[in-house]
């Protein structure tokens, strides 16, 4: 019999804070800006240049601490993380080690393990092929990233699958995008992620041995190379041969994962405390203003969606961790609050139609808009699949809902008046098979005549009428 | 020109205050002693002050000043004894440095040091050793040896360095002047290029002690740029103690004993220095440092450690030597660095990071951070009980040129009585108290975190009654 | 005691080169002085706390204001290797092999 097997996976996160100033000089962030430009003696790591700790960097990383529910430290130091490579001026890396800023805490069904402030490296370009390191040629660095704040989150190896990992990651990059403290953009590189994965057989307790996943900076390239990993350490293993522990690099081009370095060769940080700085001690007072920058995060969004609106657990989700969403269906809760839980229904009907990564709030449909027509379905005044029809010209063109449906003649039809008990007769009167079935209690045999009625009315006519209407002329009386 | 140079910097202040000397003059008459010296004490000499407001209205009053290589000058050599620094002109200057330029006291000249201040000798620097003005087939102590030389040759009024385990007292003591070093964050290190980020500390060496108070009064005070640095309580007293009545002086056996080899005619003078307190008013008794055996060990544990991480940064990539460009890039790197850094340099950057390695930080890096602990505690004990600490400042005087370069353990004892103060932080001051065999002999004085004021009182009314005569240096 | 292999092993981590008589040279001197330094380790430490910082000051924190950066002329002036690229100027380098990085 063979055996199943489950991954374990814990993310490592690193995120660029939307500070002003780097994390250890006054040096403005920069974007695109020309090379060199963006340095001073600390960052360019000049003999006897000091950092000194931007204090907005501490905020935002107690706020981020606050809103996962960690341990905020009562001290917190610098170490120096001793490398060598161009992009790191000092030789170092200032970074937080075994006195971190936050430790444990939660986002959604993840437990985090610690969250840390450092600062980021310079960027190192290639000259030749387009990004690739290779052997003999030159590099050149670019040190206006260098010393950009960054947090990073560990989490514990609770996610179990690369869909979950993406969900997960989802639901962090909405969070910090709510809290306001970076851009959380994965493309231009603000937020990081390599993934520590095992595997497992299905009920074990114990953890496999570990790899490391570097560079899966898309959530494609996350779910992708996750995937890729946990089939090639199945694979191993059932071939009876065990994982190695070490360090891949994703390369998104070919899918593949090569390895970086083994562990005989991991390189020895020798850290010790930053002499150059002294320690944090979150005061109350840090702790108050951070906590009230803190606005409603996604997953207390979640929450009030389900307690307030009734909306289901997943219905909910998929509105609050992509805040855009949440605030486009607040907008149109705020404009018709009749009937939340049908009007939630039509935000994914929406997406549909503005794509998947659009802002509705960008779209041409008002939220109030969308409100006018979920109410118009709820009362009947249109059928839901005219509705559909009326959104599609809505995301076209804008507009009022109501202008629209009289425009193009798509009211309901109701029974009376408006020609809907005729069509249901001629109905009745074309498949006389299936009206004898349902004469006799035969419910399901409804089904064709229904769908001639709708295919007579291009869709107009409310399903549930149509049905009472049917059952009127055809039932046991 | 003889009466300009005989005059102490706070003198020649006065004088330029009060019109009687013209600062250009001053500036001149040691410019061209610096530029003419042979000692080797300079590495790069100005051509003329700086231009600025009237030195006349400023409280240093136009008095030139030599600051060690090791500090940042903008547009000015500044490469810290190390060939991996050659021709490098920072494009800032360390605030100490501005801070001394402002109130009055222009550069004259960056003066030699061991390389990246590791040493005791100045033999270690790139640029070739100094000589002691006393007798020049002997070393003037490190690692602010230039400075130190240049100010007790009359080469410089006065003169800035660095002291990271004795940098400035041992240097003074050697050459016959005095040397402060001050408490911890007292003075700014920005712009200091960095041995040990957690000792080093900027001081004044100067020709006596009422000139080391007024120029340590324009370096101290909080400076923006560095976390360490902290306002010191009230101004710099200058130093006007006509006796030592009430002052405990405390002399620990452990520094005192047999352990440091202390040079008989060293005790010599120490134990004359301290009847001439008593004579003075002070009490002097034996106190206890318990763990000040164990300074050196520590220090050469922490101060390396740090200096492996603070000379990471020269690596060809950003400023200074670069060599084999060409090849791939670890061979570019330990090439350079390989090149550019002399042999202590090599000695510490190794000690050093062998002792944060992992298996080994605990043993080294962490067990001597443990015993600061222990020395620090040593000495708030002992100033419960006395005002001061007294010790020689080196147990041997200038020694020959060459005579200790074989055995790098034992140069390291050099620091044997400095480094204990060092690792905790507090203020320490070395003045003349005569010589043996016609070598200045340093008497070393430690009070607690910011009592410099109280310190350099004690220092002025021993240095009175002293009567210390260095003369003979400048000729 | 510090073998040649252990030499060699931290003068990678340290990035120096040296050649075998500096290899020999630096293991018995350092092998001399940590024989001598050593001796901290016997001392009673139990209990107490590393000391890293001597002066008892925390939270020196900065505004996150921007001060004036380099012109890239100033940044790139001692550069060993200006390198001009469309992009601009950069601090050239050897470029690094896959299992150098960090
Ligand atoms: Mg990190
Ligand atoms: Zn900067």
């Amino acid at each position: 019999m063979r055996t199943e097997y489950e991954p374990v996976i814990g993310l490592e996160i690193h995120v660029q804070l939307s500070t002003r100033t780097k994390m250890f000089c006054g040096c403005e962030l920069s974007f695109g800006d020309e090379p060199n430009t963006h340095t001073c003696a600390v960052c360019l790591g000049l003999p006897g240049a000091l950092p000194v700790v931007n204090e907005r960097a501490i905020h935002f990383g107690l706020m981020i601490g606050l809103a996962f529910g960690c341990d905020i430290a009562e001290r917190s130091e610098f170490h120096r993380k001793n490398y060598f490579y161009p992009d790191l001026p000092k030789g170092y890396q200032i970074s937080q080690y075994d006195q971190p800023l936050c430790r444990g805490g939660e986002v959604g069904d993840v437990r985090i393990h610690r969250v840390h402030l450092e600062e980021d490296a310079a960027k190192l370009n290639h000259l030749g092929e387009s990004g690739r390191i290779h052997g003999s040629g030159r590099s050149w660095v670019d040190f206006n990233r260098g010393g950009t704040p960054l947090v990073e989150i560990v989490t514990e190896p609770d996610i179990r699958s690369p869909e979950h990992a993406r969900e997960w990651l989802t639901l962090l990059r909405t969070t910090l995008r709510v809290l306001g403290v970076s851009d959380v953009n994965m493309a231009e590189g603000s937020l990081r992620c390599d993934a520590n994965v095992s595997v497992r057989p299905v009920g074990s307790t114990e953890l496999g041995t570990k790899t490391e996943l570097k560079n899966l900076n898309s959530f494609r390239f996350l779910e992708r190379g996750l995937r890729a990993e946990i089939r090639r350490q199945i694979d191993l293993l059932q071939a009876g041969e065990p994982v190695v522990q070490e360090t891949l690099h994703y390369d998104p081009r070919s899918d593949r994962l090569t390895p970086l370095r083994s562990k005989e060769e991991a390189h020895d940080y020798r850290y010790f405390p930053e002499p150059d700085l002294v320690p944090v001690l979150a005061t109350e007072e840090m702790i108050a203003a951070a906590r009230a920058a803190i606005p409603e995060l996604p997953a207390d969004r979640a929450a009030r969606f389900e307690r307030e609106l009734g909306l289901s657990a997943e219905r909910a989700r998929l509105l609050a961790f992509r805040s855009e969403l949440g605030d486009y269906y607040e907008r149109a809760v705020a404009a018709d609050g009749e009937d939340p839980v049908g009007l939630a229904n039509w935000i994914p009907q929406l997406v549909e139609r503005i794509g998947p990564d659009a802002n509705p709030a960008e779209s041409s449909v008002a939220p109030e808009s969308l409100a006018t027509l979920a109410a118009m379905v709820a009362a009947k005044e249109v059928s839901r699949d005219a509705a559909r029809e009326v959104l599609t010209l809505l995301v076209r063109e804008g507009g009022d809902p109501r202008t629209i449906v009289e425009r193009e003649g798509l009211g309901a039809l109701s029974g009376e008046g408006d020609g809907l008990a005729e069509i249901v007769q001629r109905a009745i009167e074309s498949d006389p098979a299936a009206a004898a079935q349902v004469r006799s209690g035969n419910r399901k045999a409804l089904g064709p005549l229904v769908g001639y009625v709708m295919r007579e009315t291009k869709g107009r006519a409310d399903g549930g009428e149509v049905t009472r209407l049917i059952l009127e002329r055809l039932g046991p009386s | 020109m003889t009466e300009l140079i005989d005059l102490t910097a706070a003198q020649a202040a006065r004088g330029v205050q009060t019109g009687e000397i013209g600062a250009a003059e001053l500036f001149e008459a040691y410019r061209r002693r610096a530029a003419g010296e042979e000692l080797n004490a300079f590495l790069w000499v100005a051509d003329s002050p700086a231009a600025g407001g009237s030195p006349a209205d400023r409280p240093l009053g136009g008095v030139p000043l030599a600051v060690k290589d090791l500090f940042c000058t903008e547009g000015v050599p500044s490469q810290a004894g190390s060939r991996i620094l050659e021709g490098y002109r920072p494009p800032y200057t360390a605030t100490v440095v501005a801070k001394l330029t402002a109130a009055g006291a222009p550069l004259l000249g960056k003066t030699n040091q061991d390389e990246f201040a590791m040493g005791s000798s100045n033999e270690n620097s790139g640029y070739g050793a100094v000589l002691n003005p006393w007798d020049r087939g002997r070393v003037p102590g490190g690692s602010s040896g230039g400075s130190a030389a240049a100010v007790a040759a009359g080469l410089a009024p006065w003169a800035i360095g660095t002291d990271t385990g004795g940098s400035i007292r041992q240097p003074a003591a050697l050459c016959g002047i005095v040397g402060l070093k001050p408490t911890y964050g007292a003075c700014s290190r920005y712009g200091m290029i960095a041995f040990a980020s957690s000792l080093d500390q900027a001081g004044p060496l100067t020709r006596d002690v009422t000139d080391a108070a007024l120029l340590f009064r324009h370096m101290v005070g909080h400076d923006p740029c560095d976390s360490t640095s902290v306002e010191f309580p009230g101004q710099v007293a200058l130093p006007v103690a006509e006796d030592l009545r009430g002052i405990r002086l405390g002399v620990p056996e452990e520094l005192t004993g047999d352990a440091g080899g202390v040079q008989s005619g060293v005790r010599e003078s120490f134990e004359a220095t301290l009847n001439l307190a008593e004579g003075l008013g002070a009490s002097v008794e034996p106190c206890r440092l318990p763990h000040a055996p164990h300074a050196l060990s520590a220090y050469y544990l922490i101060a390396p450690a740090e200096a492996s991480a603070n000379l990471a940064r020269y690596d060809g990539v950003r400023y200074g030597l670069r060599v084999d460009g060409d090849a791939d890039l670890i061979t570019m790197y330990s090439r350079t660095r390989a090149r550019g850094f002399g042999p202590e340099v090599k000695r510490r950057i190794m000690l050093g990071t062998y002792a944060l390695s992992s298996g080994y930080y605990d043993a080294y890096y962490g067990t001597a951070q443990k015993v600061r602990t222990k020395i620090s505690e040593d000495f708030r004990v002992a100033f419960e009980q006395f005002d001061f600490i007294a010790t020689p400042t080196s147990p041997w005087t200038a020694f020959e040129l060459g005579s200790k370069t074989d055995d790098p353990l034992a140069m390291y004892f050099n620091d044997f009585c400095t480094v204990p103060m060092s690792l905790a932080g507090i203020p320490a001051i070395s003045i003349p108290s005569g010589l043996s065999e016609g070598l200045p002999v340093g008497f070393h004085l430690a009070g607690p975190a910011f009592s410099e004021s109280r310190l350099l009182d004690v220092a002025y009314a021993l240095e009175r009654a002293i009567g210390f005569d260095g003369r003979v240096a400048r000729t | 005691m510090l073998d040649r292999a252990q030499v060699l092993h931290v003068a990678r981590l340290a990035r120096l080169e040296l050649d075998d008589d500096e290899v020999q040279r630096m293991a018995a001197e350092l092998s001399h002085v940590l024989d001598h330094i050593e001796k901290i380790r016997e001392l009673d430490l139990d209990g107490v706390a590393p000391t890293s910082h001597v002066v008892d000051i925390v939270n020196r924190l900065r505004a996150d204001e921007p001060m004036p950066c380099f012109p890239p002329e100033v940044a790139l002036a001692a550069a060993p290797e200006p390198l001009r690229t469309a992009a601009g100027t950069g601090f050239g380098v050897p470029s690094p092999l896959a299992d150098e990085s960090p």
